[in-house]
């Protein structure tokens, strides 16, 4: 390992971990309330992009009742970072949605996050929520092919000059002039494409490890020169979803978050919502119990892994990453790589593939394992333990909910 | 075998090279009067797809090149890695059929160490695999393929009460419960496409093909349609969770290691099993209530052109094939090869019993099945941007380099494809000098010529019921109607895997890994993981020095399909497919895209590595002994 590796895993044990901050106060909540209602009214006078259908009616046709929806919206609200005396703000801003034109654009990518957005779990009325957004070009879902297609997207950029969100799915290549990725009947390089496309959008959110950090790729010796989004867009909002691939719950919040202030939420330096990637895998992990006792899987199969013991020692990287899946998991709460024994490779982190992604503890990582409970830890990662222990709570109201309507299914 | 099958007759082969009279946007007509169009991008699949075809002025297409425009490079990039980590890389090759690479990849490292594994992991990797099957196959005909049938606009006129009554009678004939049946509930449908459609902007539907007269279904048929996309978003969700139960996540789970399995609690958790079970029996509901119902119906509505010989790519100027005159419009080739899946005992790899057989049937030849010998299958580059020596190659034998040589850019800005030249990232594989398709309809074949009595069961079931003739089957419809055949096999077959897994586990197997000793077998081995993904054969093959991954490569179902022309002109499956095939309107590409969606292109799998400073790579030196 490099010394450049060995010092950046230095750093990131001894440093704090990104702020994340809960309380703000009285005075802040009461501008940014105000701040959101004065949006949603203007929202409100817009002329609806597409009027196909009441929300509410729909959420209906799903056979959820208006409270319901408010659950779900209260559940959203914690996840988002905010008092709970926003819940019908979040309520109306997803009423609202149907007013964001969506593009969606493929570059170098596998279509997994297309996939992932179609098992999005705003519990229940995910659906709804891709029915309700106006997904103005999808390649994966469109009806049309060829030019009927390049006419859709011509279309909406012109409909919708400045208004519409740019998703980008996939890496960029750079190398061969950039002949490595190209789309349509002119054969436009992806990275010409894609800064024609982003020119009049009103914000671009890279969605993956390869859109946001160049992922797979990118990897080295990286054959294709590629990089993320935002080595290429460059003057405009730009939010980083990485995960490989994104959770979609990440998704709908950050679309959510847009219609809500207008703005892009809060991000970290990698340019994350600090809602969603604001701390460690570690810091909620289930298992977490069992690295503080030194318990460990030692190798796969064994008697710890019939215990659910911590993975650390077969390649787990939860302690270097940061997202939110140890709180609202995968598949709706079904459940997640640390839940099936595996471990975590890091995926929402640059570079992941190079730095994480094997069933071998880092070398020279620095952490020790303590022995002898739990308290030495806390320093020792430089985690906010209390503050991030406060967000669980909140957040995993939105886990609960999806598992609490599992149960009245019976299926839990 | 050695008879060489569609190839072109270059004599003949007038169309493609008189010089253009007209060119406009994204056609040119030349002398001939014969349109060539560009389909860029070809949408409703995974990956980047250019579709050029050339349409004479009877509307036949008569010439067509598929041509894949992105690569990425994972082949190169696994490279001197670790064997144990290339499987989550690997799976990263595709996130639609997420999980096949990494067990693929998987199974390579496994044979190269000589690994058998518990019984509970194969069965884990079955349920993976199966729930993978199931809920691809769904998406993919609800989401990437039924808008080809299924006109949305069409379905505002339908009568909700005599939709009702369709739906029942699809559902009679499928043998099954319909899925929806109430008349209150297409009513409710109906109101809401209505509204969706009066507001004009239509979203992912905008733009699309609506009233082209190559949608064959009737107003009521159109709303069944719709009623059932709708409905399937919400399955497909649900069918994910059955991979996510054992595997994490989907897409791309992460519970399959070399040697094993990590989900061991989940396997010993009653709960897990028992929603892993309801699941699969909704889904299955599903499958038999509106899957297959809507395959009889789409199946008799378009037989006509699925049993028209006149449109049938031998039929065409494109012959020397055996075909037998069983194939329709966008039956294609007629050659059919399986690598086999599903081992149902735990004999080890290429030993165990298996659900999906593995085999090749040749031009129709239905009373004939060929054993695969595995160093006929090479690759060639005459017509992809690398390199080479102009004969086909074996895949693991040999260098591959770039050699993009772009596309023809006209004035205005748009570009052809360089047919005669190299036109596609994509290498063009071979199996004996001869192209095959591969997919579910091939193992459908392979399954029903080795004599498979499941296979024959469900096969014959089909055909009794609908009332149509085998013929059908060598079709686009036939294609889409193979793979929903196949899902319910599966879906069926999973309920007693699912079991045998809660039995053995409470039977106290709680084995989920085999140990080995990872410095002695890495230190130089080879191995190969070749098995199915849904869209067809699927091969990886690896070779170890030294703990290291020292070569990778794979050969993809798309490859097989989305491959240009071979050295002597012989034709990939999506090309033969197309040629032959009439359609209704130039203008719009509805029956092209049908015919390439009837294979669900995976292009971003198909796609060869290229290490693009121009070194060695892929010095997979074959050893005879390795492959067999």
């Amino acid at each position: 390992m490099s010394n450049n590796k060995e010092e950046s895993v230095k750093k990131l044990f001894t440093t704090q971990s990104a702020s994340v901050n809960t309380n703000r106060g009285e005075s802040y909540y009461a501008e940014l309330y105000a701040k959101c209602q004065k949006r949603l009214d203007e929202l409100k006078q817009l002329k609806p992009l597409n009027n196909r259908m009441d929300f509410l009616e729909s959420i209906e046709e799903e056979g959820l009742d208006r409270r319901d929806f408010l659950k779900w919206a209260s559940a959203t609200t914690a996840m988002l970072m905010l008092p709970a005396s926003f819940t019908p703000l979040v309520a109306e801003a997803a009423v609202l949605m149907n007013r964001v034109p969506v593009i969606w654009m493929e570059l170098q990518d596998c279509a997994g996050n297309s996939e992932a957005l179609l098992r999005s779990d705003g519990p229940q009325i995910d659906e709804i929520i891709l029915d309700i957004i106006s997904l103005e070009f999808h390649e994966t879902l469109q009806a049309a092919s060829g030019h009927q297609a390049e006419k859709q997207m011509e279309e909406a950029i012109e409909h919708f000059k400045g208004k519409y969100l740019l998703f980008v799915e996939g890496s960029v290549p750079l190398g061969m002039e950039g002949y490595y990725g190209t789309i349509g009947a002119k054969a436009e390089t992806f990275v010409d494409h894609l800064k024609r496309v982003s020119k009049d959008a009103a914000a671009v959110v890279a969605v993956g490890s390869c859109a946001t950090y160049g992922g797979i790729p990118a990897a080295a010796p990286n054959p294709t020169d590629a990089v993320g989004v935002m080595d290429i867009v460059k003057g405009k909002p730009l939010i980083n979803i990485p995960a490989c691939p994104a959770n979609p719950s990440n998704m709908v919040g950050v679309i959510l978050h847009y219609v809500l202030t207008g703005n892009v939420p809060e991000l970290d330096s990698l340019l994350r919502p600090k809602f969603a990637f604001g701390y460690r895998i570690h810091d909620n992990c289930e298992r977490r119990a069992h690295f503080d006792a030194g318990e460990y899987v030692e190798e796969w199969g064994d008697e710890g892994a019939k215990n659910n013991f911590c993975l650390y020692k077969v390649g787990c990287k939860g302690p270097m990453t940061f997202n939110n899946c140890s709180i609202i998991r995968y598949n709706e709460g079904v459940n997640w790589p640390i839940g099936v024994g595996r471990g975590c490779i890091g995926c929402s982190e640059p570079d992941f593939w190079d730095k994480y992604a094997y069933e071998r503890p880092m070398a020279n990582a620095n952490i020790k394992a303590p022995t002898g409970g739990v308290e030495k830890s806390v320093d020792e990662f430089g985690l906010g333990l209390l503050t991030a222990a406060g967000i669980g709570i909140g957040i995993h109201a939105a886990a609960s909910y999806v598992a609490g309507k599992k149960e009245e299914r019976g299926e839990a | 075998m050695a008879e060489n099958n569609a190839t072109v007759e270059t004599t003949e082969s007038t169309e493609t090279t008189a010089p253009a009279v007209e060119e406009k946007g994204y056609h040119k007509t030349d002398a001939n009067g014969n349109k060539h169009i560009i389909v860029d991008p070809i949408t409703r699949i995974e990956g980047h797809l250019r579709i050029e075809a050339v349409i004479d002025k009877d509307n036949r297409i008569v010439d067509a090149f598929s041509s894949s425009t992105m690569f990425r490079g994972i082949e190169t990039i696994v490279k001197n890695r670790d064997p144990r980590d290339v499987g989550l890389m690997t799976m990263r090759i595709c996130g639609v059929c997420t999980g096949t690479h990494y067990q693929r990849s998987i199974e390579a490292v496994e044979d190269a160490f000589n690994i058998t594994i518990p019984k509970n992991a194969r069965l884990v990797r079955n349920l993976i695999q199966g729930a993978l099957y199931m809920h691809d196959h769904l998406v993919h005909f609800y989401h990437l393929h039924a808008l080809d049938f299924v006109d949305v606009v069409a379905a505002t006129k339908a009568d909700p009460k005599a939709t009702a009554v369709e739906a029942q009678k699809w559902a009679d004939m499928a043998g099954h419960a319909p899925a929806i049946s109430g008349v209150a509930d297409f009513k409710a449908i109906q109101d809401r496409i209505i509204k969706f459609v009066k507001e004009g902007r239509l979203g992912i539907f905008g733009n699309g093909y609506w009233g082209n007269n190559a949608y064959k279904l009737t107003p009521e048929q159109n709303l069944i349609g719709v009623a059932h996309y709708l409905k399937a978003l919400d399955i497909q969700r649900d069918l994910a969770k059955m991979q996510a139960i054992f595997g994490g996540k989907n897409p791309h789970p992460q519970s399959i290691v070399v040697g094993g399995v990590t989900c061991v609690q989940d396997i010993q958790n009653p709960a897990r099993i028992a929603l892993f079970k309801q699941i699969l029996k909704e889904g299955t509901a599903f499958i038999k209530g509106a899957y297959l119902p809507d395959i009889y119906m789409a199946g008799t509505a378009y037989a006509k052109e699925a049993t028209d010989g006149s449109q049938a790519f031998h039929a065409t100027k494109h012959k020397g094939t055996l075909g037998k005159e069983i194939g329709g419009a966008g039956g294609g080739l007629l050659s059919y090869m399986a690598y086999g899946d599903f081992r149902l005992d735990d004999t080890g790899f290429y030993k165990a019993e298996s659900f999906f057989k593995r085999g090749i049937v040749l031009d129709g030849d239905l009373s004939k099945i060929h054993e695969i010998d595995e160093s006929k299958i090479t690759e060639d580059v005459t017509h992809s941007w690398y390199e080479g020596t102009g004969a086909p190659e074996h895949p693991y034998d040999g260098t591959t380099n770039p050699k993009y040589t772009g596309l023809e850019k006209r004035d205005d800005g748009y570009a052809y494809l360089k047919t005669d030249e190299k036109y596609s990232w994509i290498k063009s594989p071979l199996y004996d000098g001869r192209k095959v398709e591969v997919g579910p309809l091939a193992r459908m074949v392979v399954n029903y010529v080795s004599g498979d009595e499941r296979t024959k069961k469900y096969v014959e079931n089909f055909l009794k019921r609908s009332g149509l003739p085998i013929t059908v089957l060598f079709s686009t419809v036939g294609r889409t109607a193979g793979r929903a055949i196949e899902t319910e096999m599966i879906a069926d077959a999973m309920f007693d895997w699912v079991d045998e897994l809660a039995k053995n586990v409470a039977s106290g197997d709680l084995s989920t890994w085999q140990d080995f000793d990872f410095d002695e077998v890495s230190a130089d081995s080879k191995g190969r993981g070749m098995a199915e993904a849904p869209r067809g054969a699927l091969g990886h093959w690896m070779r170890i020095k030294d703990g290291k991954v020292s070569n990778f490569q794979a050969i993809v179902p798309s490859t097989w399909n989305a491959g240009p022309r071979g050295p002597n002109g012989e034709i990939g499956a999506y090309e033969a497919a197309l040629i032959g095939t009439k359609v209704e309107n130039p203008e719009e590409p509805l029956e092209i895209i049908r015919t390439i969606h009837s294979f669900d292109p995976c292009i971003a799998c198909a796609v060869h590595v290229v290490d693009t400073k121009g070194k060695e790579l892929a010095v997979y030196k074959v050893d005879p002994t390795c492959a067999f």
